[in-house]
């Protein structure tokens, strides 16, 4: 096999745009092969990729390859395994970032075991051994608890990095690079899985993702009224929106979308403000990017105040409406 | 045999929901005092009350499969006391300190050894290192495919159909027996085991395998069978800061604090 070099970008596709995770992914990349004096490729796989082949240059690509069929038009693993794979082989990098999303979630794991080599998923830090040229892989373990660095010097390494964990670089349009289609050809009888059926459960309102305020609620709220009403005015007002810890949404309170987690959404707004949540380590994990982590709970020791910069101890019965009804008088004046 | 031939692979792991100040590192290796209790990781009981939904449906054999070491018994018994029907243990000192890659190549050779089998669940990932890695690492060591976050499966000829939480909603995905699933919270909590049940699995006892019963050299499971490498396991020192707005009355200190946010310019 050739010698392994180079980093490759497993780019992701938002309505038909480069998602966020990928611009971030591309940041990344470039701060290593920028340090490595080597080659940042992209992959971008779908039915079309259209504008997003440049836009990755823009974003610090080198070199994109781009792979066009139907067939990938929708994530489905036995199709984009077929393609990361080949490419993977082709290009042979030291390293493959994806993201920890839905599909590099899904898809790293499956590569990583099918290329016999170690994975590190829902990296926050990575940097590269000036010695062994090896990448330094930093992930959280123990729900947030701690974290560990791992490296392997099976080749590739490959990675899963956490939203928002990296920044991308600023977009120049003037940046060169390459665009190289690519042809795949995907076996349809190694398919095992059929999507009968794909539901939209869409949420109103500003994307939490998006959203520079997340006014959230954990179980201390008792049910799913205050997410309509408390939290939801309070939100409204700040053009944010509401956000959960895990047991509401397992509780039916608020739908999964809106769960703020380890295991759910990966949220940094400029302000978070966190009511009737303890902290726990897997929430905290999901929110700790914020900038301004405000917290209201009865209980002065919970762990939320370790992470708030503002707090009040207290009923959020009492306090949040007195919050919110003072902040509107101040906004309007 | 009739029904759905199923197995589940769970691990022991410290409480994670204890509190956050109980877990230290010391000598690159997490530990918790003794007071906290282990437990079976919370995503492998939604992956054995996925298995149990079935067996309830149809019928059917669940067998649960656990990698370890000093597994506690009591602990681990809670899969055959909620309807578990056989419990085979992978303890031995050699299990001990592995990766995702070397648990899985154990606990894929392991479910060769059972023989026939349907279905296997997995958690959507453990509650202590959190890696997501298990289930489609052994699917993919098996050659069998996998649909990871289950929230719903259900069994009809031959076939599993799974709802499959995706971030705008949920895909129906259909796969053909022999295949792998991993579940999530949304699925359901698992279910309280019934006096019956615990009885019975107290009198049963666990199937033990060491690496060599199922045909591997110690130097191929556990930390000597690691591809990754874990170079630091530390914990990041975080400065409590937190400025705790007060008041007269708690109505008071809540519009303190949107005054005091309104003047360090945050709102």
């Amino acid at each position: 096999m050739a010698e392994n070099k180079g980093v490759l970008v497993y780019g992701e596709l938002s309505n038909g745009k480069l998602a966020a995770i990928t611009t971030e992914l591309l940041g990344c990349g470039r701060k290593l092969v920028d340090d490595l004096k080597e080659e940042l490729s992209c992959l971008l796989a779908s039915d079309t990729v259209g504008e997003a082949s440049k836009e990755a240059i823009a974003f610090g690509a080198d070199k994109v390859y781009i792979v066009e069929d139907a067939s990938l038009k929708q994530y489905q693993a036995d199709c984009h395994m077929q393609v990361v794979e080949k490419l993977v082989k082709d290009v042979s990098p030291r390293a493959v970032l994806m993201g920890q999303t839905a599909i590099g979630r899904d898809l790293a794991p499956r590569l990583a075991f099918r290329l016999e080599v170690g994975l590190a998923t829902d990296c926050l830090d990575l940097s590269i051994d000036p010695e062994t040229k090896l990448l330094m892989q930093t992930r959280p373990v123990y729900g947030g608890n701690a974290q560990a660095t791992f490296a392997s010097e099976l080749m590739p390494q490959v990675v899963t990095i956490r939203a928002k964990a990296m920044s991308p670089i600023e977009r120049d349009e003037s940046r060169k690079g390459e665009v190289i289609p690519t042809k795949v050809e995907i076996d349809m009888s190694k398919v095992r899985t059929t999507i009968v059926e794909a539901v939209k459960e869409e949420v109103v309102g500003v994307k939490l993702e998006d959203a520079p305020v997340i006014v959230s609620g954990g179980r201390g709220m008792g049910g799913p009224e205050p997410f309509q009403t408390t939290l939801k005015e309070l939100a409204d007002l700040l053009h944010g929106a509401v956000g959960a810890t895990r047991p509401p949404a397992d509780n039916g309170w608020v739908p999964e979308a809106l769960h703020i987690g380890l295991t759910g959404k990966i949220v940094a707004p400029d302000i978070y403000i966190a009511v009737a949540i303890s902290g726990a380590s897997q929430h905290v994990a999901g929110c700790s990017g914020s900038k301004n982590i405000i917290a209201i709970n009865k209980d002065s020791e919970a762990n939320i105040f370790k992470e708030a910069k503002f707090g009040v101890v207290g009923k959020y019965e009492e306090i949040l409406p007195a919050f919110t009804n003072k902040l509107k008088e101040l906004l309007a004046g | 045999m009739p029904g759905v031939n199923m197995i589940v692979c769970f691990k022991q792991v410290p409480d994670p929901e204890a509190p956050p100040a109980v877990f230290k590192v010391a000598g690159n290796k997490m530990t918790v005092p003794p007071d906290v209790k282990p437990v079976i990781g919370q995503y492998e009981e939604f992956a054995l009350e996925a298995a149990l939904k079935i067996k309830d449906k149809i019928g059917g054999k669940i067998t649960a499969l656990i990698l370890g070491n000093k597994l506690v018994r009591d602990v681990i018994k809670k899969a055959l006391a909620v309807g578990g029907d056989e419990l085979i243990l992978l303890e031995d000192e050699a299990f001990e300190e592995g990766d995702s890659w070397s648990t899985a190549y154990a606990l894929a050779t392991a479910i060769k050894k059972t023989g026939e089998y349907d279905l296997i669940f997995c958690g959507r990932q453990s509650s202590d290192w959190d890696a997501g890695q298990i289930g489609l690492g052994i699917a993919e060591i098996l050659g069998i495919p996998s649909v990871t976050l289950a929230r719903k499966v259900e069994v009809s000829d031959g076939k599993a159909r799974i709802e499959r939480v995706v971030p705008d909603g949920y895909e129906v995905v259909e796969v053909a027996f022999p295949a792998l699933i991993t579940v999530t919270s949304e699925l359901g909590a698992l279910r309280y085991a019934a006096l019956k049940g615990i009885m019975t699995a107290a009198k049963k006892q666990p199937i033990v395998w060491k690496p060599a019963d199922i045909g591997l050299e110690p130097a191929q499971v556990g930390a000597a069978g690691r591809r990754t490498k874990l170079n630091k396991l530390f914990q990041p020192v975080k400065e409590a800061k937190c400025e705790i707005i007060e008041g007269e009355t708690l109505a008071e200190a809540g519009a303190n604090l949107a005054v005091r946010l309104r003047q360090a310019k945050i709102l």
